[in-house]
């Protein structure tokens, strides 16, 4: 069958074989092809004598250079922590309002917790830490549980709402409308005078009545003048900015089924370095509030001692 | 032999089983599925009821012609899907770049459509034009006709059974979340009966052939359905729930069960989109150039390089997980050595034009076929490449992996499928020729500068993602969130929907050609260059040909 015969375009000799048409010539393999097949041959055995390779009874060759990549991800944590290990000691050591009066350990904590934030806020906040509805703004000084840092440091220490913790911040409003402490046109009143007291919304007949149920159902939480109450986490209602939306729909909402916003308990999910790290960062991103005035007793002594 | 009784018995009993089924299923997506079955076996008795006797093509054919029947179906099939299989892709693509195209359903969701796309391109076009391709070579260099012409039907009905149970299971959420081997224990099944059948159809007709040797493509084609069966059956041993359920859990668990899949997936790149189509391109290279294959002698050695290279392949896809080092090294180094092999094919497809270069110029279908070649060049360099560990530390989980498929996917497997259907139609269909071959020209043009913008701006994306990811400030801390990276990714997104977009108008542009095509039409246009065609040498051997004699 075999029929050879000399291809006129190339001058090379057929193999002989014919189907439909298709014939092969019998040129031989390309030599830059088959010294770079040699070539990634003789890669490949140097590789394997080099790194772990050839399976045996219950492990592998160890390869002569002994990485393995278990040990190579441990030798580059070692030489990390060890780099950050007196730093991380400082921090460490140094209470939270430490960290805030040290500038080179502020700067530290910040970078460290800007890291962190990116890592376990921004599903919630925001990449911004911006927030969104049911997440708080941490760039503004609106603060639902107190803006010094080492209240910051507690609400993350502990978290919001965080069943199993038993310093979490807590707090629960009722649900007015569901649990039917107040009708429904009581409800709508009582938004009106909330939309006037954050200048939403201009003084109206609903709004006066709604003055009355809010001084009965709301003040000993939100106060008189809806200004909030930190203690329980109570927000401001007077300063049109809201966590879940300032529309009537949005507020009747809030008064009819309550809100009940959580966040994890940091304190037992991040080591204390990382925590204090994060309250510096959000403590530093714009709306951070001074430590509050000492307590008197603990002013008195060098008071007493410059009279 | 199967009387028209007999077979509508058989879909009767069929139809009974499926609707039975579907009344006693667990879940609601295995009691739609049975009802698909169930509308596919009212199909088939109607059409046995109805007198179309297959009979008549199957038992008492014309031997003097080759059996193109099946051929021409998988030929529109392939067309059809491939536009399904575009358009999914150009969706999500959308998806991607603006989220509120996932329309709030979960059966929009970008998850349920991404197995669709990806399963429409891989298995029902690229699967569909494998099936059509070889049952046209086999028939052509075995110079015989189909062995089994009642099983090819079988197989091509059954195929696009599977399709439609695969695409409608991934949009309900039926899925074994295995990546490309997504479709559920009783589809699994059902392939694996379907692909059997092709085994035996393939190679009948290679056992009947009148040729002396087997032909390289056959080689080829052959070394591709028998692995693909194998790694199927492997990678779907489940066990199910329940037997009228749509659920199964894996027999391999862990990190075996990783390697397991990517073995499988690794070498559906490597048999079903790389052994398959180098079958194509080894018939209908030579074919449409009018030229010898290069060397007989390089065809044999990469054959067998690559089909025992190959194999070992996959764990490169496990590099730095819980995979153990050593088999991550064999990964890594089986696919380095892959590289020349691999190569051998784009050598022998491309060397074949030496004394017929011109006709790169002249011949629109020559030029995408040198195209789909270079394009297969492209990523069976970058492929290595992205298995050596530390360019994989970069590239891996990236959008450079996505660049790397679609440049084989679009460039590689689409080009070399349009140029075969362009080679086939005519021929299929006795045409004097295509409605249009400039029209051959625009696709090309459509459809390169397509796979560019799309393979260009992923690349871009996935190094940009890559360094974001593994950027450390001088603290020690990581620089960016993940989010931040989606947001610098979002330019690349639209340049890669827009590539996208191309590649589709350029299929949109085929589906007019094969169309008119089919209706015999013929557009007036300056002649350009295609290869000869003789329908009366176009002929099995058994009849004795006037023109064979």
């Amino acid at each position: 069958m075999s029929n050879p015969k000399i291809d006129d375009a190339t001058g090379v000799e057929t193999v002989g074989h014919e189907w439909d048409g298709i014939e092969e010539l019998n040129n031989p393999l390309p030599r830059w092809w088959l010294w770079t097949f040699y070539i990634t041959i003789v890669f490949a055995i140097g590789y394997c004598v080099a790194y772990p390779a050839w399976p045996l009874i219950d492990k592998a060759t160890a390869g002569t250079l002994g990485w393995s990549s278990r040990g190579d991800l441990e030798n580059e944590m070692t030489a990390e922590t060890a780099r950050k290990a007196g730093l991380m000691a400082e921090l460490g050591n140094a209470s939270i309002e430490q960290i805030a009066a040290d500038p080179r350990l502020r700067r530290a904590a910040i970078d460290g917790g800007r890291a962190a934030f990116k890592v376990n806020c921004i599903q919630c906040h925001g990449n911004g830490a911006a927030g969104s509805a049911g997440y708080p703004n941490l760039n503004d000084d609106d603060w639902l549980w107190g803006g010094d840092v080492a209240t910051v440091h507690q609400t993350l220490v502990n978290g919001i709402r965080q069943p199993g913790d038993d310093a979490t911040r807590m707090s629960q409003m009722p649900a007015f409308g569901r649990d039917g402490i107040l009708n429904a046109a009581q409800v709508q009143d009582v938004v009106s005078h909330v939309r006037v007291l954050a200048g939403e919304e201009k003084p109206s007949a609903s709004a006066q009545r709604g003055a009355q149920i809010f001084t009965d159902n709301c003040t000993v939480c939100h106060g008189a003048a809806g200004e909030g109450n930190r203690t329980v986490g109570a927000p401001r209602l007077n300063d049109a900015i809201w966590l879940y939306g300032g529309s009537r729909a949005a507020i009747a909402q809030t008064v009819n089924n309550a809100r009940y916003g959580v966040m994890p308990s940091w304190g037992n999910r991040l080591d204390p370095v990382t925590v204090k790290m994060l309250a510096t960062y959000v403590h530093s991103l714009g709306g951070g509030e001074e430590a509050p005035a000492p307590a008197p007793q603990e002013a008195a002594p060098p008071a007493a001692a410059t009279n | 032999m199967v009387s028209a009784l007999s077979r509508s018995g058989l879909w009767l009993v069929s139809l009974l089983i499926a609707v039975a089924a579907c009344a006693a299923a667990v879940d609601t997506g295995f009691a739609i599925h049975m009802g698909i079955v169930a509308l596919a076996c009212i199909i088939g008795l109607i059409v046995t009821l109805r007198g179309v006797d297959l009979s008549k093509a199957i038992l008492a054919p014309d031997q003097g012609r080759y059996d193109d029947d099946v051929i021409r179906w998988g030929v529109i099939a392939t067309v059809f899907w491939g536009m399904a299989g575009f358009l999914a892709g150009l969706y999500i693509a959308l998806q991607l770049a603006l989220p509120v195209l996932n329309l709030g359903f979960e059966w929009t969701s970008f998850s349920r459509l991404r197995p669709l796309h990806t399963s429409a391109v891989i298995f029902a076009f690229g699967g569909n034009a494998l099936i059509a391709t070889s049952f046209y070579v086999v028939q052509r260099t075995c110079r015989a006709r189909l062995a089994f012409p009642g099983l090819a039907r079988f197989v091509f009905w059954g195929y696009q059974l599977f399709i439609v149970l695969a695409a409608t299971g991934y949009l309900l959420g039926i899925t074994q979340g295995k990546e490309y081997a997504e479709p559920e224990w009783y589809v699994d099944l059902w392939l694996t009966v379907v692909w059997v059948a092709y085994l035996a159809v393939f190679v009948g007709t290679i056992v009947k052939r009148t040729e002396p040797h087997i032909y390289v493509a056959n080689w080829f084609y052959l070394s591709f359905i028998v692995t693909v069966a194998m790694l199927h059956i492997v990678n779907n041993l489940n066990w199910p729930v329940s037997f009228v359920g749509s659920r199964s859990y894996p027999i391999f668990a862990g990190v075996q069960g990783a390697l397991v899949q990517w073995w499988y997936g690794h070498n559906a790149v490597g048999f079903f989109l790389t052994a398959g189509f180098l079958a194509m391109m080894y018939y209908f290279v030579p074919k449409q150039a009018e030229r010898p294959v290069f060397s007989y002698r390089l065809s044999i050695i990469h054959f067998w390089a690559l089909i025992f290279l190959y194999i070992w392949a996959g764990p490169h896809h496990l590099h730095y997980t819980a995979l153990p080092d050593w088999a991550q090294t064999l990964g890594m180094v089986f696919s380095v050595m892959l590289w020349m092999p691999s190569w051998g094919g784009m050598i022998n497809g491309l060397m074949t034009l030496n004394g017929a270069w011109d006709k790169v110029r002249t011949d629109p279908i020559i030029r995408m076929m040198v195209m789909a070649l270079a394009f297969y060049g492209m990523s069976t360099f970058e492929g290595p490449m992205m298995s050596i560990k530390s360019v994989n530390s970069l590239s891996h989980y990236t959008d450079w992996t996505i660049g790397h498929v679609h440049s084989g996917a679009l460039g590689w497997n689409g080009m070399i499928t349009f140029s075969a259907i362009y080679y086939l139609v005519p021929r299929l269909w006795n045409r004097q020729r295509l409605y249009s071959l400039r029209m051959v020209n625009w696709h090309f043009w459509l459809a390169t500068v397509g796979i560019v913008f799309y393979a260009a701006s992923m690349w871009v994306a996935g190094i940009t993602q890559g360094l974001m990811w593994r950027e450390y400030g001088a603290d020690g801390y990581l620089v960016n969130s993940f989010v931040e990276t989606v947001a610098a990714l979002k330019p690349m997104f639209f340049l890669r929907a827009f590539g996208g977009l191309l590649f589709l108008a350029g299929a949109a542009v085929m589906v007019v050609n094969v169309w008119r095509t089919i209706l015999g039409r013929s557009r007036e246009e300056a002649p350009m260059r295609d290869a000869a065609f003789d329908p009366e040498k176009d002929r099995p051997v058994v009849a004795v040909a006037p023109a064979a004699a």
